[in-house]
């Protein structure tokens, strides 16, 4: 503490003094220049600052080179080779060159899964979006309790995946789930949401979007609060209503954050696996399978795992979040220059 | 929206003979405290191991986040945004690629069903979003704090520990936060990287219920308001930095 407090207070104290000198120097020699003897003869006070930098940085570049590099390219790897379990604990296996995608490509899951995907991705994402942006305005109205509220709200997204997932297959068990009850009420019969096939996929994205509702309420909402309130109040002068307002000023002055939320809701939706494997396991049959349960299946969910098939899906499946994820760093860019 | 989470409390008090009965109690009127009784004598050990998996998680993830953080934000190395630019990549991975990847190398270095290993992957989720925080919040400290720190004689990592780390208290909280939640609650790493473990945290304790073939729900859902729990709380403690955290990973402005 007492340390902490003498920065800080030799900061203040001598920081309008300093300011002229730090200026100075901050173009070359950022860091290097509190220690001018160190480098000083060798090494120029700037590649000394960047020796600097790059020590900081090291630890988190090495990490990324053991544990997202070496994964992923073990992941490349095993996709290429014929493994069996004896094959992949004492290594040996043999190359098949691209025997594994083709076998992925001709296997019948392959299609719905993809359709799978696709549908549970899409429709996920513009649903909870558009749910998201409704809660996000409703509570930007400033009403009593509207923080509370705003705060329990974030609770879905917070529980655990497995957690929300359970609560959900309960919630929807056919014989005695509490929304077959409320359907009973209103003289629906009873569906079996997380058994048939073609219910299953959609209990997972109802499932799913409930999650999802939260991230969106609260980036949109972080949106609105940069819009300037004097704009409304110009709006309000010359007679707009409120669904005007929020059509002409809200929704357009919203596209930056909007395609950021709706970008990031691509790339997490796409990988999502825990909801529907605690759900429905990707079935019944294949009817809620997607690529990221199918790839699950092989490599970890039979008897003896097909590493190679398993490890082949998830390629492509980084390959569709490879793709989602430079459209998003390019209107990250055009978002910043603009 | 706050109704499944009703739900989940309301099924946890419920008798496992009012569990099927039509039409369901709305609220536990018969309450029993069955479900936590079974709690405690199953899944205390799953709780602590998660406890303790979360706990390392945040550590190793500062320590790796919040010096990179600093060299992106002041230090500015040439290359920076290369960096950056697989930071973020990094994120997008989806979580069956890391754990077939990480299966295949922990049999290698003998982690395979340690807590260490589990740690390790665990904190892949958590780094990157840190060294963005870090990045986007030390960007906001004024350079003259530093100069100051330097005119008094402080070197690089003493400038780093004494003056920038305090004042990033909040993105310390926020990283710390979402690292615990996040290796709380994950299942796919657990289920795949510690299937073999003797100690599993509390995400497999529940899913070897819902296995289970006579179900008891009332007990299920009491384990998912436990493991619940730390998320209520630092709910409660860090609003705000839980909004902070979502909007700096997201949008940067």
């Amino acid at each position: 503490m007492r340390t902490l407090e003498q920065g800080g207070g030799a900061g203040s104290r001598q920081g309008a003094g300093a300011q002229p000198s730090g200026r100075a120097s901050q173009d070359g020699t950022r860091s290097g220049g509190s220690r001018p003897r160190a480098g000083g003869r060798r090494r120029s006070p700037a590649s000394v600052s960047q020796l600097t930098a790059w020590a900081f940085a090291a630890p988190v570049v090495v990490y990324l080179v053991a544990f997202y590099a070496v994964p992923l390219y073990r992941n490349f790897d095993l996709s290429l080779r014929d493994y069996t379990v004896r094959s992949f604990v004492q290594g040996g296996a043999q190359f098949n060159d691209f025997a594994n995608y083709v076998k992925v490509f001709q296997d019948p899951t392959f299609w719905p899964a993809l359709g799978h995907t696709l549908v549970f991705t899409f429709v996920s994402i513009g649903v909870q979006f558009a749910l998201g942006m409704a809660l996000a305005v409703f509570f930007f109205q400033n009403f009593k309790l509207s923080t509370t509220l705003r705060a329990l709200f974030l609770v879905p997204w917070l529980l655990p995946l497995i957690v929300s997932a359970s609560t959900w297959a309960w919630m929807l068990n056919s014989d005695s789930g509490v929304v077959n009850y409320a359907l009973s009420l209103v003289g629906v019969s009873p569906v079996n949401w997380l058994t048939s096939p073609q219910w299953a996929l959609v209990s997972v994205i109802v499932a799913n979007i409930w999650i999802g509702i939260p991230f969106n309420l609260v980036i949109v909402y972080s949106g609105l609060q940069s819009i300037p309130g004097d704009i409304y109040e110009a709006a309000s002068l010359d007679g707009a209503g409120a669904w005007q307002k929020f059509w002409r000023i809200t929704f357009p002055l919203l596209r930056p954050v909007s395609a950021i939320t709706l970008l990031l809701g691509l790339v997490y939706t796409l990988k999502v696996f825990d909801i529907i494997w605690i759900m429905t396991r990707g079935g019944p049959g294949d009817s809620s399978q997607t690529f990221a349960t199918w790839s699950y299946q092989e490599s970890f969910g039979n008897v003896l795992p097909r590493f190679g098939t398993g490890s082949a899906i998830s390629t492509l499946l980084i390959l569709m979040a490879l793709v989602a994820g430079l459209v998003y760093i390019r209107a990250q860019h055009r978002q910043e220059n603009s | 929206m706050l109704f499944p989470v009703y739900w989940m409390v309301n099924v946890s008090f419920t008798r496992t003979q009012d569990m099927r009965r039509t039409p369901p109690a709305l609220f536990p009127l018969h309450g029993t405290l069955d479900g936590y009784r079974a709690v405690l004598r199953d899944q205390l050990p799953y709780l602590g191991t998660s406890l303790l998996i979360g706990v390392a998680t945040v550590a190793l993830t500062l320590v790796l986040a919040a010096p990179a953080g600093y060299a992106l934000a002041k230090l500015r190395p040439r290359g920076g945004g290369v960096l950056n630019f697989a930071l973020l990549v990094a994120q997008m991975i989806p979580g069956i690629i890391m754990a077939i990847g990480f299966y295949a190398a922990f049999i290698k270095l003998g982690v395979l069903n340690t807590i260490p290993g589990l740690v390790l992957a665990d904190s892949t989720i958590a780094v990157p979003f840190g060294v963005l925080i870090y990045t986007a919040f030390m960007s906001g400290i004024p350079d003259e704090l530093m100069a100051a720190a330097r005119v008094d004689g402080a070197s690089t990592w003493r400038t780093f520990v004494s003056v920038v780390l305090p004042v990033s208290r909040n993105a310390t909280v926020t990283v710390s936060l979402f690292a615990f939640l996040w290796a709380w609650s994950d299942f796919i790493f657990a289920s795949t990287l510690a299937s073999g473990s003797k100690l599993q945290p509390i995400t497999m304790g529940i899913y070897r219920y819902i296995g289970n073939n006579n179900q008891e729900w009332g007990s299920i859902m009491a384990t998912a308001v436990v493991a619940s729990v730390p998320a209520a709380v630092l709910l409660v403690l860090a609003q705000r930095y839980v909004a902070a955290g979502v909007t700096a990973g997201a949008v940067k402005d």
